[in-house]
């Protein structure tokens, strides 16, 4: 679904963050990335959903070379990719209900046809009780959840989320992960950075491993 | 900024239903409604628009006016007879009466009496003062049949025969000045109309530049959710236009404010004298529907100015916020 080949990343004139990347992500597939803070792990993330492009090599993104896609090209490549932030970007003039449903409402869909899918996501997520709160008022993890919610809104081929893990206590952690296997099992494809052992550890999945700008996958 | 969309199982009400259409149906904007800059970008529409609109009222009161002089004095015609040593002016002044009448096409003539000419020179020699002491020009005023009008050139040579003295004025340089005068006017208020509409135009790029960079945060998050450009183009421009007929809605009503007021001042005076030059002039100060017409659609006009401008803007820069830098074709 996604290919990477011997990708290089560098920001400006500085060092080269990211050397020699090459590996794939599969439709369906779970992994985690991980590798010390400072790795690379967001900086991987965004050529993943096309935020960055990167300095050399080849991506594949659904089947496009993500060199050639023009501007007018990325929203329909970008809505089949759900994407979670390490710090939310929720709107804060939005409540939960309106951050889940934005996806939906940049799509041109009617309110009234899909109100009651969001709801059920938010309840799903665990905040029937928070659909008219602004974001000023969550906590961190009611925030990461109301952010993967917007994520998967549209059932997306690809979930990227970015220490999903990083704002919760474990037992919510342990509630996300859950969340996210279960959605992989219904056929998304999730790849989960995290440099969170205690979360990789209570699953076997593959990893992959960054460390000195190189990766090394674990399958 | 809680209260729409929400997934309330009560109804909501009809007057609540309609409010929430005209704030875009009935969900939270995506572009913040209220702030600073929202705000001095309303104030300068409302300014820009308050002064369009009273360059809108003075041309179409010049336009009202120069057509008005235009009638009468075209109604009207004066034959003016200069006093001279040996002239018999009462006698004069029949005789010219009496050619002016046998001309075809003149209605009517009439000798301005003495009161009237006295009057008509009283701000200049002041009052009392006897005419028959003072070598002052007399006047007949003819009417004439605007549908069939005497042959002035004939009408002219006539009385020239009778009376050397008088002399016929059909005011027709005075009319061609007076044209040219309101068309002056009229050019100079569509230079102003035409500044004032680029002055708004440029203050509403940059403020279309400054909501995006102040809402760049938000321009990234619809980005990575799949928005496509006219989508997000479409959003700046519901908030602009929303600005835009504020601020011109408010000017334009301010400016028929002013409209009315000084009508009914200009309306008040008539009794003075200096009220009485200013009317005789101007007739009162008072515009016509043409104007208040003209004030609706310079309105509209600027807050579709507005909405388009913030549009053509957004489409324009929106590549520098995408987060992927691509390659622009
Ligand atoms: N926008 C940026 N400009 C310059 N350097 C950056 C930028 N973002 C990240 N970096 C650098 O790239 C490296 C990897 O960062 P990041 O991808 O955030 O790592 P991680 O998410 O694994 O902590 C770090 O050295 C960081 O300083
Ligand atoms: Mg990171």
């Amino acid at each position: 679904m996604i290919r990477f080949e011997n990708v290089g990343l560098r920001y400006d004139m500085g060092p080269e963050v990211l050397r020699d990347l090459t590996f794939e992500i599969r439709r369906q597939s779970f992994q985690f990335l991980t590798g010390p803070s400072g790795a690379g792990k967001t900086s991987l993330l965004r050529m993943l959903f096309l935020a960055l492009r990167p300095t050399r090599g080849l991506i594949t993104v659904l089947g496009r070379d993500v060199a050639t896609l023009s501007r007018k090209d990325l929203p329909s490549i970008r809505r089949r990719i759900g994407v979670v932030f390490q710090d939310f970007r929720l709107l804060d003039h939005m409540t939960t209900y309106e951050n889940v449903a934005l996806p939906l409402r940049v799509r041109g869909r009617q309110e009234h046809e899909y109100r009651q899918d969001v709801v059920d996501l938010i309840k799903w997520v665990g905040l029937g009780e928070r659909l008219d709160a602004l974001p000023i008022v969550l906590s961190g993890g009611e925030k990461q959840r109301a952010a993967i919610a917007r994520a998967l809104i549209d059932q997306p081929d690809i979930l990227l989320a970015d220490e999903p893990t990083g704002n919760v206590d474990a037992p919510l952690a342990r509630r996300l992960l859950r969340l996210f296997l279960e959605l992989n099992r219904s056929g998304t494809a999730v790849v989960i950075a995290t440099h969170d052992l205690g979360l990789m550890e209570q699953v076997d999945a593959r990893r992959l491993v960054l460390a000195d700008g190189r990766l090394e996958i674990y399958d | 900024m809680t209260d729409t969309a929400a997934p309330s199982t009560a109804g909501p009400s009809r007057t609540q239903r309609l409010v929430a259409t005209l704030r875009g149906r009935g969900q939270t904007p995506i572009v913040p409604a209220g702030n600073v800059a929202g705000r001095a970008l309303t104030t300068v529409i409302a300014i820009m628009t308050f002064l369009a609109a009273l360059t809108v009222g003075a041309v179409s009161l010049v336009t009202d006016t120069a057509g008005r002089w235009q009638n009468d004095i075209s109604n009207e015609i004066t034959v003016q007879v200069k006093p001279a040593d040996g002239l018999d002016m009462a006698q004069a002044l029949e005789t010219v009466r009496q050619i002016a009448l046998q001309t075809p096409g003149v209605k009517g003539a009439t000798v301005l009496d003495e009161a009237a000419t006295g009057r008509l020179l009283e701000p200049w020699l002041g009052e009392g003062v006897d005419l028959q002491e003072l070598p002052v020009p007399r006047l007949v005023v003819v009417s004439i049949d605007t549908g069939d009008p005497p042959n002035f050139e004939f009408m002219r040579q006539e009385l020239q025969e009778a009376v050397p003295q008088a002399d016929l004025d059909d005011h027709r340089a005075w009319v061609s000045r007076l044209v040219t005068m309101a068309r002056t006017v009229v050019f100079v208020g569509v230079f102003v109309l035409a500044l004032v509409i680029v002055a708004t135009t440029l203050t509403v790029v940059f403020a279309t530049r400054g909501a995006m960079s102040g809402n760049r945060h938000i321009v990234e998050v619809l980005h990575f959710v799949g928005a496509r450009s006219s989508f997000i183009a479409r959003e700046f421009e519901r908030h602009f236009l929303r600005l835009g007929l504020i601020g011109a809605a408010a000017g334009g009503a301010v400016a028929i404010v002013v409209f009315v007021v000084l009508g009914h001042l200009t309306e008040a005076n008539r009794q003075t004298p200096e009220a009485d030059q200013i009317s005789a002039l101007f007739g009162s100060f008072t515009i016509g529907w043409t104007g208040y017409v003209g004030v609706l659609l310079l309105v509209a006009t600027v807050a579709a100015l507005t909405a388009l401008t913030s549009r053509l803007t957004v489409t324009r820069h929106l590549a520098e916020i995408d987060m992927i830098s691509p390659v622009e074709n």
